[in-house]
């Protein structure tokens, strides 16, 4: 290390200097962001774990049902339907003891922010005739206008609660033995639990890289070198993806896999899960006439 | 660029899951027969890979961060196929377990990103990197390039997804059920984005992994190289004639080719010189391109004072001491080509000047 580097170490941090909380920022953001995505995936499987009334039905009849309320909204152009839908799976969702404000809050600032800003140009940009007019800017929003942004917002937030909804209420590995039914492929249903579950190591360890190079950071980074360290995360990650990838299957190997795959179905559809189903596909269906 | 529920019809969506499912079920037979059993854990891992380097914040030029989607990368070290598979697996966890794009929008979603945007990667990342070494740093720049198209082309699919809904798919009385830009509005509004910070994104991701594997990890890049392309201890010198020489073909083609310029009849919308606005003719062709709006009588008096100010020594790419139009193109062309590269040049020139004159601000990285 140069006299020059060594003796920048050795002062106090300057605290409040842009630059150097810039390439502090880069660093934390991804370390932030990939935590973030660990806590999420936590969180859901906890959920998925308590005493509810979705966390009681088999994920077959939860995941053929939910999918049809998905169908349901996405495929009716009355606003009363979506609207019933949403109310529908915020009383599951509280049946069911999903925290509403932290789990159901986050999905839907997520979906209002991004799908809000997409749709609300069209309360201006679709001609009709006006119903108010925006003070200071002058522009009328226009009735198509406004029923336009409200079916786009109304069915995105719908269809991403029914979504979260089946996810926080059902543990990962019976969601994908779930998608059976759905006729998923056998094999695209084993790689995806293995994707899962290589997922939360693989998180683990790019959090772990950034916190590294993070805490033997010294100095500022440039624009260049931030996208460098980026790139060379990725890459280290990648050639450890592969390199954990000819372990796994050996591994495989070693207890006996040849290319088959087998899953255990072990759950048991009872008649409360028939009627619950029933229900479900009642409902998507009412909303659909 | 991932799709959310409730944008597209579910006819929409239906047409897209089967646009999608000849690819994957392709897919998945050369992937099987290229890796037999193996295939299971690799697809594994390498989509837990993309979904992760998807949550990375990438620094871009000009201070601002972006996303990427891993599809470049993907195509590069996989191929096309092992790619559509890896990215698909990857956007069906986001979409459901993270709620990033819709159920009944995945296949569409898979379209795009997967199937398009990995074919696309690899096809241009095959197209430029052609027989280079495995350690030329043309490869990382064809990774890159591949990247930031496939990004681009992914974005138009799902534009075009988009600006076909309110055609298509309204209520009685035309109120738009779906996405509700058309095709004129939704098209330029998602290429922006992506021709600026998605896209870079993609292009520093994809070039920037390639690179660093090519010193650390050579053998991930044989997969999609050609098999005399297998030397990485041998890399090209950067810069070397071997290395550019199909773009001076190209640039020299495309020189010889600008006559074609001659075929297009009129003046472009915007581009009208001062004596435009006094000729009958030249009047017709602007009202007609303005959507009949006739110009005004008058030359605008900003217009005419400020077309003086500069007389270009090669007016409309004619050479005034040539009579042959084309050859005064080929010339123009083989002028401005020449003045750009000697503009790069100094440009380089004062650059290097420049870091060697400035001291690198303090960073390390402690070992």
């Amino acid at each position: 290390m140069g006299r020059q580097t060594f003796a920048w170490f050795t002062q106090p941090p300057a605290v409040g200097d842009p630059r150097l909380s810039k390439a502090a920022g880069f660093l934390e953001r991804n370390v932030v962001a990939l935590a973030k995505t660990l806590d999420h995936a936590a969180r859901a499987d906890e959920t998925a774990r308590r005493r509810g009334l979705l966390q009681k039905l088999d994920p077959r009849a939860k995941c053929v049902g939910i999918f049809a309320w998905i169908l349901a909204a996405a495929a009716t152009s009355r606003l009363a339907v979506v609207g019933t839908i949403f109310a529908l799976a915020v009383a599951l969702a509280v049946l069911s003891a999903v925290p509403v404000r932290t789990s159901l809050g986050r999905v839907w600032t997520g979906v209002l922010v991004f799908t809000g800003s997409i749709a609300l140009p069209a309360l201006f940009l679709t001609p009709g005739a006006p119903v108010c007019r925006i003070p200071l800017l002058e522009w009328n929003v226009t009735a198509p206008g406004l029923l336009a942004a409200t079916r786009l917002v109304g069915r995105a937030e719908t269809t991403a609660t029914l979504a979260a909804l089946l996810v926080l209420t059902t543990p990962w590995t019976h969601l994908l033995k779930a998608l059976r039914t759905l006729r998923v492929p056998k094999t695209a249903v084993v790689i995806l639990g293995m994707t899962h579950r290589y997922l939360f190591l693989l998180l683990g360890l790019a959090r772990d890289y950034f916190e590294a190079r993070r805490s033997r950071q010294v100095g500022r980074l440039d624009n260049a070198q931030r996208r460098h360290a980026a790139t060379a995360t990725a890459g280290v990650l990648l050639g450890r993806s592969l390199a954990l990838s000819d372990e796994v299957f050996m591994a495989m190997r070693a207890r006996g896999f040849r290319g088959e795959v087998h899953l255990l179905q072990d759950a048991r559809f009872r008649t409360r899960d028939g009627l619950a189903l029933a229900a479900f596909v009642a409902v998507a269906a009412l909303g659909l006439l | 660029m991932h799709i959310p529920d409730g944008y597209l019809s579910p006819s929409t969506c239906a047409v897209m899951y089967a646009g999608a499912a000849p690819f994957w079920l392709v897919a998945l037979r050369r992937v099987q027969a290229m890796l037999h059993a193996r295939y299971v854990p690799l697809l594994s891992l390498f989509s837990a890979f993309s979904f992760v380097v998807m949550m990375f914040n990438l620094p871009l030029p000009g201070g601002t961060t972006g996303h990427a989607v891993g599809m470049g990368v993907a195509a590069v070290v996989l191929g096309p196929w092992g790619a559509i598979l890896a990215i698909s697996l990857a956007l069906a966890i986001q979409a459901v377990l993270f709620g990033d794009g819709g159920i009944t929008a995945y296949g569409a979603n898979c379209f795009n990103m997967a199937v398009v945007g990995s074919l696309t990667a690899w096809a241009v990342y095959r197209l430029i990197s052609g027989r280079s070494a495995l350690g030329s740093p043309r490869r990382a720049v064809a990774a890159a390039l591949g990247g930031y198209l496939a990004i681009n082309v992914s974005a138009l699919c799902a534009a075009v997804e988009f600006g076909i809904q309110p055609r298509w798919f309204h209520d009685a009385n035309g109120v738009p059920l779906y996405a509700p830009y058309p095709l004129a509005v939704a098209v330029p509004a998602m290429l922006i984005g992506h021709l600026t910070f998605a896209g870079l994104a993609e292009g520093i991701l994809s070039g920037g992994v390639v690179r660093y594997l090519q010193r650390a990890d050579p053998a991930l890049l044989r997969t999609t190289a050609p098999e005399n392309a297998t030397d990485p201890l041998q890399p090209q010198p950067a810069g070397g004639w071997r290395t550019v020489r199909p773009l001076w073909i190209a640039l020299a083609v495309l020189m010889i080719a600008t006559p074609l310029g001659l075929l297009a009849a009129g003046t472009a919308w915007g581009e009208w010189g001062v004596e435009d606005f006094s000729n009958p003719e030249a009047r017709q062709h602007i009202a007609a391109a303005s959507a009949q709006v006739a110009p005004p009588d008058a030359v605008p008096s900003g217009l005419e004072r400020l077309a003086s100010l500069w007389t270009a020594p090669m007016p409309d790419y004619a050479p005034a001491f040539l009579k042959s139009r084309s050859l005064g193109y080929i010339l123009s062309a083989m002028f401005g080509v020449g003045s750009i590269l000697l503009a790069w040049l100094a440009a380089g020139w004062a650059a290097r000047r420049l870091r060697g004159s400035h001291n690198r601000p303090p960073s390390a990285t402690l070992v």
